[in-house]
């Protein structure tokens, strides 16, 4: 008798185990942890994760785990992984790719696999056009949207004769490619340098000798940070003034620069201190979990959460029926950081875009401070390029 | 003109920083016939340690002073633990060996430091601009980073060609077992060289730390290059590393700032912008197979 009650509370225990486990909705996120980028994918999943410590451990009033693996920038190794997540955990929702290159090798074929991808940064504009899929969502931006705002504020600021500078690969065309498209000037120079490259002085050198009133570059991570120091030693930041998007100026970059980076304008979609409710305890929660200020990429990692975390709350936490839990992505019923929030018809953000300023903080701290609106309700340009089925 | 003069002073800079870090490398390689793949590590330890002490003492000097023992030790340390097991084997067990300790030295400093590159900022004394010819401003840092180098040059040549203990390390190059039989503890001998390589790396990195992103892996690119350098110059020769070092600043410099215009003499803008620079990230390694084809041991091989 002892026995039988023994074992059926065993197996009470079990159920209720066992239906804990079965609730909790499983989400991958495939992100670069390690090389110099790694702390792009640090800022992305402690964003995430914020929001799932805020509702104690779910997301839209739904458990969820989340796996994060590390893809170290490889695109195979990123495949790998996203292959791992499907057939052996069983994941519906997918998340973290921080590099283009990698999202155009992973992303195709995850969202053929009736999975739903939310991308938190990489936004190229492939995935936004000829390749879209009504199971990629970008909640972050187009790649082209950071440059585009940079574009417009510098030809409605009147300068004429501007000198471009990036990397030799694609993403380095690409970002040139988006500022031109409201740049409506001369260009005094289109110069590509070498990926990886650390000594810009034959190209700074040049630069000064073209003599433009205005330089916008797209030099991310390191390169950036090598960058803008040998500009201001050469003493052509009072001169020349330097504009990019928000990439080579997030907040730890800006750490690592110094004063060198005083006075740039630089473009994005978010800073901290846009002035809306979800934002304001976003920066305050985040400052008080990990004591840094958080970077734009903690601000889309905290943003896919809790889209995600919307999209669980209305299917009721089932993501058993793909079509449902995608309808409920495509709403966007949650309150973005960046204020007002919807998707256009490529599923990427039509979001305001801002320009802000490097500016003095504290006595040796650098911030970003918005200046203005560039764009209300800015979509991406590759919409029409979409056919979705 | 003076565009092309202001390219040249940059090559040369370029040039001599990586004199300062392929000085090392071949003294290692030519004395020691010891591959050193981890000298790029050693580079990043002395930007890190010098950028540390910087950051909270506020002097530059006293950043260089403690990075340059740092990188040392670091080095000695490496040879007795590591690479005396090494010294027997073929070349490509050396290979494997250095390569793990590059991956471990990154990790390390992850571990220590975390992944935010750290802040290293030129002096303020040298944070200005010299006009070393009318209508140029020159960056003065980089002015001395072109007198280090010389005066590492210079340093060098008096150690190997007037001082006892350089006439003991080429002894031992020459020779080791007659070397040793002679009474030359050669054990020490090896360890001393490979520490001076490893001061001469972190110096390098040291003095890059100001104008470059001080992170990570940070040694790794220029480790290539730095290869490139000892190669041209000859093996074993530190005439031939600073030939070789001079050589390649100035090719790669000015083939990065003159390429894209020669070109748009022949090619279209777009075009010319774009080979030119594929081109000239290409010129450099052209030149050193043009050169291995004309003189297979390098441009000034150092002697037996």
């Amino acid at each position: 008798m002892r026995g039988l009650i023994l074992a059926l509370i065993c197996v009470a225990i079990g159920f209720a185990g066992g239906a804990q486990a079965a609730d909790a909705v499983k989400i991958g996120m495939v992100t670069t942890l390690s090389t110099k980028a790694g702390y792009l994918g640090e800022e992305v999943r402690d964003g995430f994760r914020l929001a799932m410590d805020q509702e104690g451990g779910k997301l839209g009033g739904v458990p969820v785990e989340l796996l994060v693996e590390d893809d170290s920038r490889k695109p195979d190794k990123a495949k790998q992984i996203a292959e791992r997540f499907i057939k052996r955990d069983g994941v519906k929702i997918m998340t973290g790719i921080i590099f283009s290159n990698v999202a155009i090798a992973v992303v195709p074929k995850v969202v053929r696999g009736d999975v739903i991808y939310v991308s938190p940064n990489a936004g190229p504009s492939l995935l936004a056009g000829k390749g879209c899929h009504p199971n990629y969502f970008n909640v972050a931006y187009q790649n082209d949207n950071i440059d585009e705002v940079v574009g417009k504020y510098v030809a409605e600021a009147g300068y004429k004769n501007v000198y471009l500078l990036a990397p030799n690969y694609p993403a380095g065309k690409d970002h040139l490619a988006g500022f031109k498209r409201f740049y409506r000037g001369e260009l005094a120079g289109e110069v590509y340098t070498k990926l990886g490259q650390s000594d810009y002085a034959a190209e700074i050198a040049a630069l000064r000798a073209a003599k433009p009133d205005a330089v916008f570059f797209f030099l991310p991570g390191g390169m950036g940070i090598n960058f803008i120091k040998q500009y201001a030693q050469a003493g052509l930041n009072d001169s020349i003034p330097l504009f990019g998007p928000a990439f080579s100026f997030d907040e730890r970059l800006l750490k690592a620069v110094g004063r060198a980076a005083l006075g740039v304008k630089n473009g994005s979609q978010w800073t901290h201190d846009l002035d809306n409710p979800a934002n304001r305890q976003f920066v305050e929660a985040f400052r008080k979990a990990y004591g840094r200020t958080p970077t734009l990429y903690a601000s889309q990692g905290y943003d896919a959460a809790r889209l995600i975390g919307s999209a669980l709350a209305r299917v009721g936490g089932d993501v058993s029926r793909t079509d449902d839990l995608r309808e409920a992505v495509r709403q966007a019923d949650f309150d973005s950081v960046r204020g007002k929030f919807k998707f256009a018809a490529n599923q990427h953000p039509i979001q305001d875009l801002f320009i802000r300023e490097v500016v003095q903080a504290g006595d040796d701290t650098y911030t970003n401070q918005t200046l203005k609106a560039v764009f209300t309700d800015r979509g991406n340009a590759y919409v029409d390029a979409c056919k979705m089925d | 003109m003076l565009l092309f003069i202001e390219q040249v002073v940059n090559g040369l800079q370029l040039g001599m920083m990586l004199f300062l870090m392929s000085a090392g490398l071949t003294l290692v390689f030519g004395i020691m016939q010891v591959i050193n793949l981890a000298h790029g590590s050693f580079y990043m330890i002395g930007a890190y340690v010098g950028a540390t002490v910087t950051a909270r003492s506020g002097s530059f000097l006293l950043g260089i002073a403690a990075a340059l023992p740092a990188a040392a030790l670091a080095g000695m340390v490496v040879e007795a633990v590591v690479l005396r097991r090494l010294y027997q084997k073929a070349h490509i067990d050396q290979v494997l060996a250095t390569l793990g300790l590059i991956m471990f030295f990154n990790e390390l400093t992850r571990i220590i430091w975390g992944r935010q590159p750290l802040f290293l900022d030129v002096p303020p004394w040298l944070a200005g601009t010299v006009t070393i010819i009318p209508g140029i401003p020159y960056p003065s840092y980089r002015l001395a980073v072109i007198g280090v180098g010389g005066l590492v040059g210079l340093f060098l040549y008096f150690l190997f060609g007037h001082t006892r203990l350089g006439m003991q390390i080429r002894a031992g190059a020459s020779n080791r077992e007659m070397a040793g039989a002679l009474g030359i503890n050669i054990k020490m001998l090896y360890t001393l060289v490979f520490g001076l390589g490893a001061l001469l790396a972190g110096l390098a990195g040291v003095m890059a730390g100001p104008i470059l992103a001080v992170e990570a892996g940070m040694g790794e690119s220029v480790l290539i290059l730095t290869f490139v350098v000892i190669v041209i110059g000859g093996i074993g020769s530190v005439r031939g590393a600073l030939a070789g070092a001079l050589l390649v600043g100035m090719v790669d410099t000015l083939g990065r700032a003159f390429l894209p215009t020669v070109l748009r003499l022949f090619l279209s803008a777009a075009y010319a912008d774009g080979v030119g620079a594929s081109l000239a990230s290409m010129s450099v390694y052209l030149m050193m197979a043009a050169i291995l084809v004309w003189r297979p041991r390098g441009l000034l091989p150092a002697h037996a």
